[in-house]
């Protein structure tokens, strides 16, 4: 593929508002991960929940696209100058050719879960002021990001579960090759909701404690949620050495089970494959892997598999999510910009809350922070349904 | 910089709706040789999956599989289904399973099974479909509200102009129980799936170029697809299926956001 510059980048997780922060609590290996005392759930289990959404406020004209995801979405905005970059973007192309490709997976559904309790008692209808279109409906966060910089360029949010946010990089990326647009703001977010506490719980897959990604003992996933973002452009011939640039994609589906990977990781595999050789680089080239890694006993040891199968045990490997908690349908975005950071800074985070590694599994994971150079790294993001996919990312120097 | 344009021919499609039983009778209503009838849409049961997921398949997999797999069977020439990228698209997912978890939240319990949490994601039917034809190529599963369809087929062009050897576009919506129905009123399921190929010089089938165009929706002339185009975000690609049916060339244009619509060129 012809390489893409992600221009502008931010993330706004349960690590911090903006780069700064999130870059800070990952070279302190400080994680943001704490008992679930969310809105009225109670189950055992931690969340990474985002501090300040409940006080952001949308702007008067678009009211009726409050809800926790678009708080969250308008916050995660307003760091590190993103909100300032897509307009600069917007003068320079036109309000035309500037795309927006968002994931999502459970988009405004907390909204509705609260408005079902309460219906009216005697006819069960919603409440008057219960918006669908601009709260519950997946399109809600992309529609909303859309008229916030009033752009007339294509829209949509990929829903591909926990997958979706790495995808977006994908078919923004097909829109530009096709000369339909000049840029895109590309990105993910996903916000807690009862919903995926409950759901997954009942799956049995949230952890009693902060998730701990490949240790011997894992119990499952902590959820999260996040917000990030990047401005998605052609890359320049002669880039700056520091730019980061967007290499290559890979997807790919499972075609195995609903809500289990495949136990060998083959469509994880292939959607590393994928991406390799979008990139036209081999399994060498890539300094580092930032691990879907849920902290589930079968997504890790299926991932590690897959991983080792193509890039041998050496390869240093770890997963943000002890950290940032799962952030779901906002994940793939989020970990790209990790990994953005990581190629800025030099430096592998180490995955958090890790007790004993576990011994079955063959890979590099790094359980504490590694600084070195890094030039190409690789961000897997897997959903349910299958939905795989592997974004490539470097510096252009 | 003038706009580009996406392309793509159409190799073979499938069709279910109201009182539209399958794309030979939709072509037959539609090029005007029989009326339309209004009839609750009948979804077939998803035989070609395995029989534990077709217990757990809801409408809206029912109806995304349903087309699809006409598309497949009209397909002249032999598809690889096994490789064939697709593109899914729909304003909603499982209304009735959506409805069913909200009200168990709502409850003291709160108890949802697992199938019912791994079938509320968006992308459930795309799952649905690798697992029912063993396709292991990129799927992807959009949203954008009542601009789906639009979406969709630009997605699915993209992915032709970005070298795609083929790509299955399934665009589908189905109805929400109450009390969501009053709040997002789609009165019935519609999907159509569209089996796309890059476009080939020679060939007799119908052509398709799209471009964003300021210009206002086609309508339907007929009261009955019209109430369907107008209430169902599918539904919005009848005023395309319409020229196919009839074979007519020209520009149509599709219903796509606010701030601008699809105008596909067709070459019939």
């Amino acid at each position: 593929m012809t390489p893409l510059q992600l221009t502008h980048f931010t993330a706004t997780s349960c690590l911090g508002h903006g780069l700064t922060a999130t870059l800070a609590a990952l070279e302190a290996a400080r994680g943001g991960l704490a008992p679930c005392h969310f809105e009225t759930v109670e189950l055992p289990t931690f969340i990474g929940e985002v501090a300040g959404i409940e006080a952001v406020r949308l702007p008067q004209p678009l009211q009726r696209f409050d809800c926790r995801n678009n708080r969250l979405a308008q916050l995660g905005l307003i760091q590190d100058g993103f909100d300032i970059a897509v307009r600069a973007a917007v003068e320079r192309f036109g309000a035309g050719r500037v795309g927006v490709y968002l994931g999502t997976s459970t988009s405004g559904i907390l909204t509705t879960e609260i408005a079902y309790r309460h219906r009216d008692p005697l006819t069960g209808a919603l409440p008057a002021d219960f918006h669908y279109a601009g709260t519950h409906n997946s399109f809600s966060v992309a529609d909303y990001v859309g008229r916030l910089f009033a752009l007339a360029g294509p829209a949509v949010t990929v829903c591909t579960a926990c997958s979706s946010s790495a995808k977006v990089f994908a078919a923004a990326r097909r829109m530009i090759a096709a000369d339909q647009i000049d840029a895109a703001i590309v990105g993910g977010v996903d916000s807690l909701c009862l919903t995926t506490l409950y759901g997954f719980h009942s799956l049995q897959l949230t952890s009693r404690e902060p998730c701990r990604p490949f240790d011997r003992a894992r119990d499952g996933l902590s959820i999260g949620e996040a917000a990030a973002f990047a401005l998605l452009e052609r890359a320049p011939a002669d880039p700056d050495p520091a730019a980061i640039l967007l290499l290559g994609v890979g997807e790919s589906s499972d075609a195995y089970h609903m809500s289990s990977p495949h136990p060998d990781g083959a469509g994880a595999r292939s959607a590393m494959h994928g991406a390799l050789a979008d990139a036209a680089l081999a399994p060498g080239d890539i300094d580092y892997i930032n691990l879907h890694g849920t902290g589930t006993p079968s997504n890790d040891s299926a991932e590690s598999r897959a991983v080792t199968t193509l890039f041998g045990t050496a390869i240093p490997c770890s997963s943000t999510k002890g950290a940032t908690g799962h952030a779901l349908g906002a994940a793939g975005a989020l970990e790209a910009v990790i990994c953005a950071l990581a190629l800025r800074a030099g430096l592998m985070p180490g995955g958090l809350n890790v007790r004993q590694r576990d011994p079955t599994l063959a890979l590099n994971y790094l359980t504490g922070n590694r600084r070195a150079p890094l030039r190409r790294v690789l961000s897997n993001s897997f959903g349910f349904g299958g939905a795989n996919c592997a974004l490539l990312l470097g510096r252009a120097a | 910089m003038p706009m580009s344009t996406l392309t793509g021919c159409i190799q073979s499609l499938g069709l279910l709706g109201p009182g539209l039983a399958d794309w030979s009778a939709a072509r037959a209503v539609l090029n005007g040789e029989l009326a339309h009838l209004a009839a609750r849409t009948v979804l077939p049961p998803p035989g070609v999956l395995p029989a534990a997921e077709r217990r757990r398949a809801g409408r809206v997999i029912k109806l995304a599989l349903a087309v699809g797999a006409e598309a497949l069977e009209h397909a002249q020439s032999a598809v690889d289904v096994r490789a064939l990228p697709t593109v899914f698209t729909s304003s909603g997912g499982d209304g009735d399973n959506c409805h069913e978890i909200c009200a168990s939240l709502a409850s003291r319990e709160r108890l949802i099974s697992p199938t019912r949490f791994h079938n509320s994601v968006h992308n459930a039917a795309a799952g649905y479909w690798s697992i029912a034809y063993g396709c292991t190529e990129a799927s992807t599963s959009l949203c954008a509200g009542d601009a789906s369809f639009a979406a969709g087929l630009l997605e699915a062009l993209a992915q032709l102009a970005c070298g795609a050897p083929a790509v299955l576009l399934l665009a589908y919506d189905a109805d929400y129980p109450q009390p969501l129905y009053a709040k997002r009123p789609i009165p019935d399921a519609f999907g159509v799936a569209l089996l796309l190929r890059p476009p080939a010089t020679g060939t007799a089938l119908p052509r398709l170029q799209l471009s964003l165009s300021d210009a206002p929706a086609a309508t339907m002339e007929h009261p009955g697809l019209e109430s369907l185009r107008a209430s169902i975000p599918a539904a919005r690609s009848l005023p395309l299926l319409e020229r196919l049916a009839q074979r007519r060339g020209g520009t149509v244009v599709l219903d796509y956001l606010d701030t601008a619509r699809l105008a596909v060129e067709v070459q019939s």
